[in-house]
């Protein structure tokens, strides 16, 4: 599996993303450039955290209208695999690509910090690789994390498993205190109804090592990769293994 | 040329943390009559256009694709020549 990860002006988690698939997981991955339409044929794109655009109007609804944009929304119309992280995630609800909206913290503060991710689905190819309802732990680090959607579109993200993490407590549970930004339902990640593009608040990209603080991220890139414990034994989660071990 | 005004709001019923602790400020300066604020966004967009409604027909679809996200904002747009 390629990856591209998209670089807009004011993305700053595009080298981390390139940095855990390619110096961590030894995957194949280009950087895809704002002003390009070429795709570069990868199988997944990467819209990464950052500032695009200095957030300017709202986060994402710069971005939402660059060129490459236009080949991310139809390469993700046809099955392409399109996750967004933090700004990435923004710009997918900006480009409709995901249902909702980001809305300010209710803190009204930058939340940088670990949080507890409770994986609600694993019917996804980012997280086939997980078990339904494990614990992951991640850094989140943003203003505007708070999901907002209507009621019926809740529902429907509900009832169809399109909430793939939630902020929970040390018990697994979502409550008040462990939800860091005011999300509707302790949301910090859905995808699409078909399961092929994913949207997340936490930062993945950025637990991909011990001595990160976390390698729970790895979960993901293997889920894709098809590396991850309970997917296919191939010599490059060999490699991982024993250089892990090691 | 024309002057547009857009005048960009969240919507009832989506939160507005901004809105809520300037309120808080202002009830803690003691003006005690302020019962909800919510804030928003102006534009003012100099443009071109035959006439004000076509003028306004252009300000409502660049609100509608940009200047504001329908899923959680509503938008008003005015024109003055």
């Amino acid at each position: 599996m390629r990856f591209g990860v998209v670089t807009f002006p004011g993305s700053n988690c595009d080298y981390d993303a390139y940095a855990a698939l390619k110096r961590v997981l030894c995957a194949p991955v280009e950087f895809l450039w704002h002003t390009d339409a070429d795709l570069k044929d990868v199988d997944c794109v990467i819209l990464p955290g950052g500032f695009s655009f200095g957030d300017y109007l709202r986060p994402g609804a710069i971005a939402r209208f660059s060129p490459v944009m236009r080949s991310v929304i139809k390469f993700a119309e046809t099955g392409g695999l399109v996750w967004g992280i933090c700004n990435g995630f923004q710009v997918l609800l900006e480009a409709g690509l995901l249902p909702g909206a980001m809305v300010r913290n209710e803190t009204l503060r930058f939340a940088c910090q670990w949080v507890r991710l409770r994986v609600d689905s694993n019917r996804t190819p980012f997280t086939r690789g997980c078990r339904p309802g494990q614990i992951l732990r991640m850094p989140i680090a943003h203003a505007d994390g708070n999901y907002y959607a209507d009621d019926e579109t809740l529902m429907n993200l509900e009832t169809s498993g399109q909430v793939v993490f939630r902020y929970v407590n040390a018990a697994g549970l979502p409550d008040e205190k462990s939800n860091p930004n005011g999300s509707r339902r302790s949301i910090a990640g859905i995808t699409n109804r078909e399961g092929n593009v994913l949207g997340m608040m936490p930062h993945p990209e950025r637990a991909v090592e011990k001595i990160l603080g976390s390698d729970d991220g790895l979960m993901l890139f293997q889920s894709l990769l098809g590396t991850a414990a309970t997917g296919v034994d191939t010599p490059l989660r060999k490699r991982l293994v024993s250089d892990r071990g090691a | 040329m024309v002057k547009g005004t857009v005048r960009v709001q969240l919507k009832d019923g989506v939160l507005d943390p901004q809105g809520q602790t300037i309120q808080r400020a202002l009830l803690q300066m003691g003006y005690d009559w302020v019962q909800g604020v919510r804030t928003g966004r102006m534009f003012e967009i100099e443009m071109e256009a035959t006439d004000e409604a076509a003028a306004k027909n252009r300000l409502r679809e660049i609100s509608e694709k940009l200047l504001a996200n329908p899923v959680i904002e509503s938008f008003q747009v005015e024109v003055r020549s």
